[in-house]
């Protein structure tokens, strides 16, 4: 049972007030343009819910967001499942399983600039390996044109480079459970499948929470990887939210615009966000 | 239902042992009747719960066989051999009722729901669930789960034996001997043969017909818990089994006469032959010594040092030179303060040859 | 069926490497022949690229100011993220649990949202283009993720281990630093880990706060892709030299890694 203690705050402070300067300093200056209109000067006027209005009717605007939503459904319905399988079959101690984690962890630790200029390098239709050898099987792939093998190449990037995260944790989860369910299962004969459904899976499901909770927020914020690769073409292909949102702030200096465009993807992020975790715990819970 | 034959069965975790160290159970020979409660009893590390996987088929032996009722069952996996198994910490599966927990094994084998429906119930009643049947299993409390534990072993009728590797572990004190009567009960009602392996003698002795006493992959002793406490084969189990543990003392044998500290002991084994040992002990259980009396003659000198009331008796540690010796005082006897002189009961006062009792090897 | 298994990690991780090994194969490469064609592995064997990068300033001190900005940022956000996580795992206080989550919510906004506000932020606090800039920016991240780890590892420590201390005669500053720190020292470990990996992988905030001075080698890259031609080679013995760090961490921490997830809690 944790103590009622005032004072605790105090050991909190330092946190709040980095955390504070980062998130809360930023966060009104976003809110503070969102609602005013400029023309330059550093004059500025008030706006209003305008660009908020102009943003959510935009057309821009739904094709960037139902092209972030179809991604990431995408990405989460690959990811999910393969991570769990890997783990299941990965060895579980060992130095066999000293060599898995430490191989699989390696695409993470790459910075994502990087991903995404290896996979533009891996995947160039004449000297990529992988562009190399779709083409010699047949297929007609070029990312740099073709909007279909844009998306082929960055979803088979993103699985790449976060597979391994859901992987890690299914793993997590899996070595916690303890030996005696295992030998319980084979003593009352359960199958495979079974010890999956009825012993595996339950005791990951804390993981896997986190797990989907990870992927859907990383995911929903991709910027950096898919900028480099495609440039968030061919066309606007995979110009994802976050690439779109830099486009108009930094590219057209369309302060209000982005501001108000920010706090939107920032308030869907937080409201999937939640919904995932409400649903998943609730089931939890009962 | 079976009878269990261990026929020199031996393990070891390497894979090639070498040294004796390797061994976590050194060649073990032991037969269990049809029906009985069997205790395995031993410290930590000792190759108890080795041995009951070696039981159950989660271990395959390096050496020797197990049979069940005459067949060899040592190669056959756990699902095939018939047997159930209670944990350390409980097993349920979480996702489940206490209905479908209790239904799993009978449904993996393909049993109509008929019959699983009165078996289910049947096991229920036995084990007080009845009336939350359609409950989570993982909402229960430590002694709910383990109570579910115990009954996805007893739902099912072809079982030839119920193993506990130290079931009560995580159990509240106070729900402890609840639930170890409930089990005696239970055995005496379902004659199914069950082992209990524990390192918690009153779990043991309450528990079992024969008690198995083992030590650093070997066993000590076998036998009645009268037996073991009043009889015991080696200084460890006289010492581990009761509170506190036998006394054991170096003594020296000579022409079939016990000595110790010069002074003569009466003990009932004194003329076994011990040639060759290299080291003799007495061993006496502190409930069978008393303080001499005025018109007693001889006992060990000894000083009083303390005196712990443990209810209906108290516990008098007294000193002699370096050794210390325990003495069990009833309650309203009279402990002298200071000087004292001890009397062994010479029907329960043994001599140990090498820990083993002198006369039996 | 049984003995398959082993196929399933082996044919992921052959997939993992594949893309590495055409980064290395592409930085042993010279210019010439990367534009000549397909060939998978170098024939004109060449370590000019790397050659290049180790000797020329601008290219090397990138790493540098990666290394420095990521170093302060591990060592700041666990230094501030201790007292705060044991505060979370130990005592109720007045909006703890709201705290909690507001902290939480940080590690859910997209970087690119905050990209132009943290520019003006910190250049109107003369850190622009400073080391310590990047790494007060990654705490928003950062912070939120070692409380979280931390306050995990934590509430595995039974209670009775300060109240022993404090009985002892212990102060809470001793106690904190003597006793229990060293208790969860695989925690820390742990935190420490992703404080560094989400620090030296991210690179728009690092791009964004930064001009000359504390550029990092990410950035630099992006320079070289889009200003100096067709460089392939060198972007690719770039890459190879930005994954060396990382793999050296995860070959430490490589026990620790899948228990930090465990045992943080949502």
């Amino acid at each position: 049972m944790k103590t009622e203690n005032q004072r605790a705050w105090w050991l909190v402070a330092p946190v709040v007030l980095l955390v504070a300067f980062n998130a809360l300093v930023p966060l009104m200056t976003v809110v503070n343009y969102s609602v005013q209109e400029t023309f330059g000067n550093n004059q500025f006027f008030w706006h209003g819910v305008g660009w908020f209005q102009d943003v959510l009717n935009s057309e821009r605007f739904h094709a960037a967001l139902g092209r972030q939503l179809l991604f990431t459904a995408i990405i989460l319905v690959i990811e999910i499942p393969l991570g769990v399988a890997i783990a299941l079959c990965m060895p579980k101690k060992g130095f066999w399983a000293s060599v898995c984690l430490v191989l699989m962890a390696l695409p993470l630790l790459i910075p994502w600039n990087v991903v995404g200029a290896m996979w533009n390098i891996f995947a160039l239709p004449d000297i990529g390996l992988l562009g190399y050898a779709l083409n010699a099987a047949g297929f007609d792939y070029d990312y740099t044109q073709q909007p279909l093998s844009a998306w082929f190449t960055v979803i088979l990037m993103d699985v790449w480079h976060w597979t391994s995260l859901v992987v890690l944790l299914a793993y997590a989860g899996l070595v916690a459970i303890p030996d005696a369910y295992y030998q319980a299962a084979k003593i009352d004969g359960a199958s495979a499948w079974k010890v999956f459904r009825h012993i595996q899976l339950p005791k990951m499901n804390r993981v896997l929470t986190i797990a989907i909770l990870l992927r859907f927020m990383d995911s929903f914020m991709i910027y950096t990887e898919p900028f480099v690769l495609t440039g968030g073409g061919p066309g606007n292909a995979t110009t994802f939210l976050s690439i779109d949102l830099v486009k108009i702030a930094l590219g057209q200096f369309d302060l209000g615009p982005a501001a108000a465009m920010s706090l939107i993807y920032f308030v869907i992020t937080l409201a999937v966000s939640w919904l995932f975790f409400t649903l998943m715990t609730r089931n939890e819970a009962k | 239902m079976a009878r269990i034959e261990l026929d020199n069965l031996a393990h070891s975790y390497a894979s090639r042992p070498q040294a004796d160290s390797d061994w976590a159970l050194k060649r073990i020979h032991l037969e269990w009747r049809d029906g009985g409660a069997y205790a395995l009893l031993g410290p930590s590390g000792c190759g108890k719960s080795t041995l009951l996987n070696l039981i159950s088929g989660l271990l395959t032996p390096s050496q020797g066989r197990i049979l069940f009722d005459g067949q060899d069952v040592t190669q056959l996996p756990p699902d095939q051999r018939h047997i159930a198994q209670v944990f350390q910490f409980p097993v349920v599966y979480d996702t489940m009722t206490v209905y479908d927990n209790l239904a799993f094994p009978l449904r993996n084998r393909g049993a109509s729901p008929a019959q699983v429906d009165a078996r289910v119930r049947d096991i229920a009643e036995m084990l007080e669930l009845s009336d939350i049947l359609s409950e989570r299993a993982s909402g229960l409390g430590a002694d709910g789960k383990q109570k579910i534990s115990m009954g996805r072993g007893l739902v099912r009728e072809d079982v030839n034996v119920i193993m506990f590797d130290e079931p009560l572990t995580v159990i509240d004190p106070h729900l402890k001997w609840k639930l170890r009567s409930k089990l005696k009960e239970l055995h005496q009602k379902v004659k199914v043969t069950m082992i209990y392996v524990t390192h918690d003698q009153t779990e043991a002795l309450t528990f079992a017909d024969e008690v198995v006493v083992m030590q650093d992959g070997e066993v000590v002793q076998v036998g009645a818990p009268v037996d073991l406490f009043e009889r015991p084969a080696h200084t460890f189990v006289g010492h581990f089994i009761g509170s506190p543990g036998m006394n054991i003392l170096p003594c020296e044998v000579k022409g079939g006469a016990a000595f110790y500290r010069g002074e003569h002991v009466e003990a009932a084994n004194a003329g076994a032959t011990v040639n060759g040992a290299a080291k003799l002990e007495i061993g006496v259980r502190p409930e069978f010594i008393r303080f001499a009396g005025p018109e007693d003659k001889g006992g060990a000198a000894v000083e009083v040092v303390h005196v712990a009331d443990a209810g209906r008796h108290r516990i008098v540690e007294t000193r002699i030179g370096q050794d210390r010796i325990y003495v069990l005082s009833p309650e309203g006897a009279d402990i002298p303060s200071g000087g004292a002189r001890l009397l062994f009961d010479p029907e329960k006062t043994r001599v140990y040859a090498d820990g083993w009792l002198a006369g039996e090897q | 069926m049984k003995r398959l298994t082993w196929l399933v990690p082996t044919i992921y991780i052959i997939f993992l490497m594949l893309p590495i090994y055409w980064l290395v194969n592409m930085s042993f490469k010279t210019t010439n022949e990367i534009l000549g064609g397909f060939s998978p592995y170098p024939v004109e064997f060449t370590t000019e690229n790397y050659v290049t990068i180790l000797t020329d300033p601008t290219w090397y001190w990138g790493y540098i100011n990666s290394l420095m900005y990521v170093s302060i940022n591990t060592v700041l956000s666990v230094a501030v993220a201790l007292p705060a996580a044991y505060a979370f795992s130990r005592y109720r206080f007045l909006g703890d649990k709201h705290l909690f989550f507001w902290l939480l919510t940080n590690r859910m906004a997209p970087p690119a949202v905050f990209a132009l506000p943290f520019f003006q932020l910190y250049s109107a606090v003369h850190l622009f283009d400073t080391h310590l800039a990047v790494a007060l920016a990654h705490c928003l991240f950062n912070i939120p993720l070692a409380v979280w780890i931390l306050e995990g590892f934590m509430s595995g420590v039974p209670k009775e281990l300060d109240e022993t201390a404090y009985v002892d005669g212990y102060s809470f500053p001793a106690f904190f630093t003597r006793i229990f720190i060293p208790n969860i020292g695989a925690g820390v470990g742990v935190a420490a880990f992703f404080c560094f990996m989400f620090s030296w992988v991210e690179l728009l905030l690092a791009k964004t706060l930064t001009a000359v001075e504390a550029k990092p080698i990410a950035a630099t890259m992006t320079r070289t892709a889009s200003t100096s031609g067709y460089e392939l080679g060198l972007l690719a013995a770039a890459g190879c030299l930005t994954i060396i760090p990382g793999a050296i961490v995860i070959y430490f921490v490589r026990n620790y890694i899948a228990k930090g997830f465990a045992l943080g809690r949502v």
